[in-house]
């Protein structure tokens, strides 16, 4: 398996409403590697996901997306490659959990062809990885919170894209389905030498089920590498603005505010 | 549960079609419509039915498919249940325009003309507002849309406060939507098909990517639509069938916001069978109101647009009530 970069960001630089997210950031998402994405409120955690998901322009720098210049790649060709788990989703049209999960085969589609057989089992293994199986006719507006969050994983299963955008994934989710749901994505992205960046807010759940780190402490400035040496009581305390301590715990370290 | 939809909107769509052939000032029952097709009927069951009742059905039937078709699209485009054809101003510039000829006394093709003129103005007088510096989102679009047809709404009220009495009866029921004039000129049966016909080829040919832009923007970019071209697309279909619609029955309202509803709240949810059910639909909704809009009082017409809503308004409440708020 190459080592090549799935997506790298070069020089990137990012604003939003004049506050500077980054600058000058260097990344490379590796194949089998799982990155945390970690920052305060308002850091524009999601402004940089969406950037390099290639969804809004970026003030200098450039992207590559296995190989290929971003910027130059259709929408279209970019969804085969790339998936984003949006912050949150709103439903205003009534439709069913099977239908939301099938529009994750949309980038795989002929134009104006339907999905075939081979959709529909794709999107019910997804359904049923996120143990939502039997619910395939259940209307979206009739979920949970957490429900609508594992449809939305299966949605993004069903587009099966090499690199993965997730923003804030532990979102509703249970206990069970944090840990649970978390694993199984990173264990496939690791079998498959697929990539993952994900938002997240819990440092602990970030440690159990990412091995890097990119963090970003407002002004443009960031830290990213592996997740052990980037991520300590100091950096934290820093990037949260509260000092934070750290206890022995069952799967290594947790970090606890102090 | 959807499965056998299609059939029973195929059904409802004769039905509607025998019964406006049927129904009228002299009743003809099904087996003297039966022998129109072989061709041994009565000279007086022909006139009527060939030359009268045939094109306004078929006139009523595309129209209704027409709106229902873009009431569909506008609401994916605004991401707003309540959008209709008229909502971002269409029917408001094709009104103005059409009786800005009425009260010049021009002949129905020149009023039709007019209406159609007035829309396209009104189409794109929305399109280059709306969009603005950058691009267009649904709010802006909708807001555009809104405010200028609230602008068109005060240029007809004042035409109709200028007017003279006589042209008022001719305006008011343009207005509420009628099929009796314009729509049934030679051409316009025709015409109404044929812009049908295209309009549904073109919103099947959208539909699997409405389907993904019913989740949001979000979704539908990260899932690999254009999303500033497909709303630029979905746009002009959706005006240009609401243009047609109006210049072939005038504002006849309520059957381009209830039909996609109600064939919602019946299960279907997948544009790829949603658009085309509105067309069956809209149709036979549309041909059941403009039969009872000429029969009610006989041998006095109703506005067409009228009867659409004394029937839309409680069957789409049942529909609501017996949906359980599940749907919306």
């Amino acid at each position: 398996m190459s080592d090549a970069p799935l997506l790298e960001a070069r020089g990137l630089r990012v604003s939003i409403a004049g506050q500077r997210v980054c600058e000058g950031l260097d990344l490379a998402l590796r194949p089998g590697t799982s990155w945390a994405l970690l920052g305060r409120n308002g850091s524009g955690k999601t402004t940089l996901l969406h950037t390099l998901a290639g969804l809004r322009p970026m003030e200098a720098g450039t992207l590559h997306l296995l190989g290929d210049d971003l910027a130059t790649l259709s929408r279209r060709a970019v969804a085969q490659r790339l998936g984003l788990l949006p912050q949150d989703t709103r439903d205003l049209f009534p439709a069913t959990v099977l239908e939301t999960a099938l529009i994750g085969r949309h980038p795989h589609l002929a134009t104006l062809a339907w999905e075939e057989s081979r959709d529909r089992e794709i999107a019910r293994a997804a359904l049923a990885e996120v143990g939502l199986s039997g619910f395939e006719a259940r209307p979206v507006t009739t979920l949970s919170g957490g429900e609508r969050r594992r449809l939305a994983l299966a949605t993004l299963r069903c587009q099966a894209p090499r690199v993965a955008l997730l923003d804030e994934p532990a979102n509703h989710l249970d206990l069970r389905h944090q840990v649970t749901l978390l694993g199984s994505l990173r264990a496939r992205t690791r079998e498959r030498g697929d990539a993952l960046l994900m938002v997240m807010h819990d440092v602990n759940l970030a440690a159990r089920h990412c091995d890097h780190a990119l963090l970003l402490f407002g002004e443009g400035e960031y830290a990213a590498g592996v997740f052990a040496d980037v991520v300590d009581t100091r950096s934290l305390s820093r990037l949260f603005g509260h000092p934070v301590e750290s206890v022995a715990g069952p799967t290594g370290k947790a970090w606890l505010p102090a | 549960m959807t499965r056998g939809l299609f059939p029973a909107l195929g059904v409802l769509a004769t039905a509607s079609v025998v019964v406006a052939l049927a129904t009228g000032s002299v009743a003809i029952p099904p087996e003297r419509l039966l022998a129109l097709l072989t061709g041994e009927a009565a000279p007086l069951d022909r006139a009527l039915v060939l030359e009268l009742r045939l094109p306004r059905a078929l006139a009523a039937f595309a129209v209704g498919g027409l709106l229902a078709l873009a009431g569909a699209l506008m609401q994916v485009l605004l991401r707003n249940p309540l959008a209709d054809p008229y909502i971002l101003g269409i029917s408001g510039g094709a009104a103005c325009a059409a009786l800005g000829a009425m009260l010049l006394g021009l002949g129905a093709a020149w009023v039709s003309g007019s209406a159609f003129a007035g829309a396209l103005l009104a189409m794109l007088l929305v399109f280059a507002l709306g969009r603005g510096g950058g691009d267009w989102s649904p709010t802006r679009l909708l807001l555009t849309g809104v405010v200028i047809a609230a602008g068109w709404g005060a240029v007809i009220s004042f035409l109709l406060a200028t007017s003279p009495d006589r042209s008022l009866p001719g305006m008011l029921f343009w207005l509420m939507g009628d099929l009796g004039a314009g729509a049934t000129t030679a051409v316009g049966p025709g015409l109404g098909w044929a812009i049908l016909a295209a309009g549904l080829a073109a919103a099947l040919a959208l539909s699997g990517q409405l389907n993904v832009l019913a989740h949001g923007d979000l979704a539908a970019r990260s899932l690999g639509i254009e999303l500033a071209r497909l709303r630029g697309a979905v746009y002009l279909l959706a005006s240009l069938l609401t243009a047609t619609a109006v210049t072939l029955a005038g504002t006849i309202g309520f059957v381009g916001l209830v039909t996609p509803h109600m064939l919602r709240l019946l299960g279907l949810t997948d544009h790829r069978r949603l658009l085309p059910a509105c067309v069956l639909l809209g149709g036979a909704l549309l041909l059941f109101a403009d039969t009872a809009a000429r029969t009610l009082l006989a041998p006095r017409q109703l506005p067409t647009g009228v009867v659409t809503a004394l029937i839309g308004v409680p069957l789409f409440l049942y529909l609501l009530r017996r949906g359980d708020g599940r749907h919306v």
